[in-house]
């Protein structure tokens, strides 16, 4: 497109970049700026990648020796294998719990306009409100009296709680473009209510709920404050241990827990992105 | 009933939920001996340590919000301008960290700002200041690291609502003789205000709640709500202190929320009637 003499990139800087009369070469503050920020978002967390394969106690970027020293660190450790069976455990059960508890929510909840079915919606979303540390306190006493405390079906239902909305949120707005009088046809046509839900709307809704249970499984195996209070002694989950490894001094090994936790989030997105379609990508919670 | 269906969320929800905090309510307006009482909100009024605490959550909230503001709001603005497929991909450089462990995120700052680490080496290498300094195990690396948590909790509703402004506005303006900057000022800033208004009060109610970030990146010296109340529980023992303290960030987090539910829907009410 540019002309003999003028360079492309000189003309697109003296171009208009708005509805206003302003230039990029005004605003190009404004594109560096921006792309700090950018960078500010991404760089550190990816940086963690390479860093775990240097050598050194301090890990340096880039690496001046490479190493895997800190994989076999973690590889090695009997604590840190359990307690890496233990999320696993803990993010399966709290997905094949919260996605049919979430997706019945959704479907009983999401269509109705009475009002108690918004109250109703409105109560099972606040797990997403509340902040984690009073449900953590409030479940942590509950579980000693009850003698839930460190195990995993305590664990596992603590975790469901905090994804069930997400669950809801995600199936619901997926039920939103989902016409409703497929399912009337298919009951006026004799299929009960179960085998229309069954064989007419789920499959159409399906990668929703495909998404809803990788959010709810990352739900489960990132969650760090429920871990801290409710889980313990054999059945510590990862977070709870790189927490109190952090806590205490820079562990290099966490660099390296850290870069498989990165790939197994990556991995789940993968998986939600083919069988989920790029589906809502839901909330998140922050603390 | 359709309704019923929601039974077996709604159940887990009270047992694991509901009624533990209900307890958790209960327990803070009782006195040591077990007799009904407000002494232990008496006590945070009266004991300067509670005004400490409060302190340190407002104040650390409130910088990181106003970070978030300046640092978010000129990129959501960016964002908002470019052609919808790059706009797209840079969305997913913004939701990228939302996806990544929190744990995870910490630790990384943890390993930059440590005094060997790579921003410290880097800053020295380059001469920008000859001593290592301490940028972390304080209020600055819990600042850092909180803002790379609670930024994109700040672009995408701003985003949204500034997706939603008329640029035909801004046309108008420019025609009418108005500078770019006055254009700015004066017509797009305005219009953008409630979702800024949304986001920054989303933003402010998360952050009272925070309790990884502080204990790892602050190293023990920045104790909001949420530390407290971990501590009374591990350290002390003290279920009272815990329990009101608790009742005080539910009955704050929970009144913002609604006031920001009532400023969205605000702003829908203004999208709606343009």
């Amino acid at each position: 497109m540019s002309g003999p003499g003028t360079p492309g990139p000189q003309r697109w800087l003296d171009r208009p970049a708005s509805a206003t009369q302003i230039t990029h070469r005004a605003r190009l503050w404004l594109y560096a700026l921006a792309g700090a920020v950018l960078a500010f978002l991404i760089v550190p967390t990816l940086i963690v990648v390479p860093m775990s394969f240097s050598a050194s106690q301090y890990l340096e970027f880039p690496p001046r020796q490479w190493s895997l020293r800190w994989y076999e660190n973690y590889f090695s450790s009997a604590t840190w294998m359990d307690a890496t069976a233990t999320s696993f455990k803990a993010a399966a059960w709290t997905a094949l719990l919260a996605t049919p508890l979430g997706t019945l929510a959704a479907y009983g909840l999401s269509p109705s306009r009475l009002r108690a079915a918004r109250a109703l919606q409105v109560l099972l979303i606040t797990p997403m409100i509340v902040p984690v540390i009073l449900i953590a306190v409030a479940v942590f006493y509950v579980y000693v009296k009850v003698k839930l405390n460190n195990s995993l079906a305590g664990l596992v239902l603590a975790h469901t709680m905090l994804a069930v909305p997400i669950v809801m949120i995600v199936v619901a707005s997926a039920l939103k473009s989902f016409d409703m009088n497929q399912e009337m046809v298919a009951r006026s046509l004799g299929a009960s209510r179960p085998r229309a839900f069954l064989t007419v709307t789920l499959p159409q809704i399906r990668f929703a709920v495909v998404s809803a249970a990788v959010l709810s499984f990352l739900t489960s195996f990132d969650e760090v404050i429920l871990a801290l209070f409710v889980s313990g002694g054999a059945n510590s989950t990862l977070t709870r241990q790189m927490f109190l490894a952090l806590r205490d001094q820079i562990d290099p090994t966490i660099a390296a827990i850290s870069s498989i936790m990165i790939l197994v989030t990556t991995l789940m997105f993968v998986v939600a992105q083919v069988f989920g379609g790029g589906g809502n990508a839901g909330n998140r919670d922050a603390n | 009933m359709l309704l019923g269906l929601s039974g077996p969320a709604l159940a887990l929800v009270l047992v694991t939920m509901v009624l533990p905090i209900a307890w958790l309510f209960g327990l803070s307006f009782l006195a040591d001996d077990g007799s009904l009482s407000l002494v232990r909100y008496r006590r945070m009024i009266e004991q300067p340590s509670y005004a400490r605490i409060f302190g340190a959550t407002f104040k650390v909230s409130l910088l990181t919000t106003a970070l978030c503001v300046v640092l978010g709001y000129p990129l959501a603005y960016v964002l908002s301008q470019l052609p919808r497929r790059a706009a797209n991909l840079c969305l997913i450089a913004v939701m990228l960290p939302f996806w990544t462990s929190l744990l995870v995120r910490t630790y990384a700052w943890l390993v930059l700002l440590q005094r060997r680490g790579l921003v410290n080496t880097w800053g020295m290498e380059l001469g920008l200041w000859d001593e290592p300094l301490a940028l972390v195990h304080n209020l600055s690396g819990t600042l850092i690291g909180m803002v790379h948590i609670m930024l994109p909790f700040l672009v995408l509703p701003v985003l949204n609502s500034m997706r939603s402004i008329d640029m035909d506005c801004m046309k108008a303006a420019a025609n009418l003789g108005a500078s770019p900057t006055r254009a700015f000022w004066s017509v797009f800033f305005p219009m953008s205000l409630p979702g800024l208004f949304a986001g920054s009060l989303l933003v402010f109610v998360i952050c009272l709640g925070f309790y990884v970030t502080p204990a790892v990146l602050g190293g023990g010296k920045i104790v909001m709500v949420s530390n407290q109340i971990a501590n009374d529980i591990e350290l002390f023992f003290n279920w009272g202190a815990a329990s009101s303290l608790g009742v005080v960030l539910l009955v704050s987090t929970m009144a913002l929320l609604w006031l920001a539910s009532r400023l969205t829907r605000l702003e829908q009410l203004l999208g709606a009637s343009r």
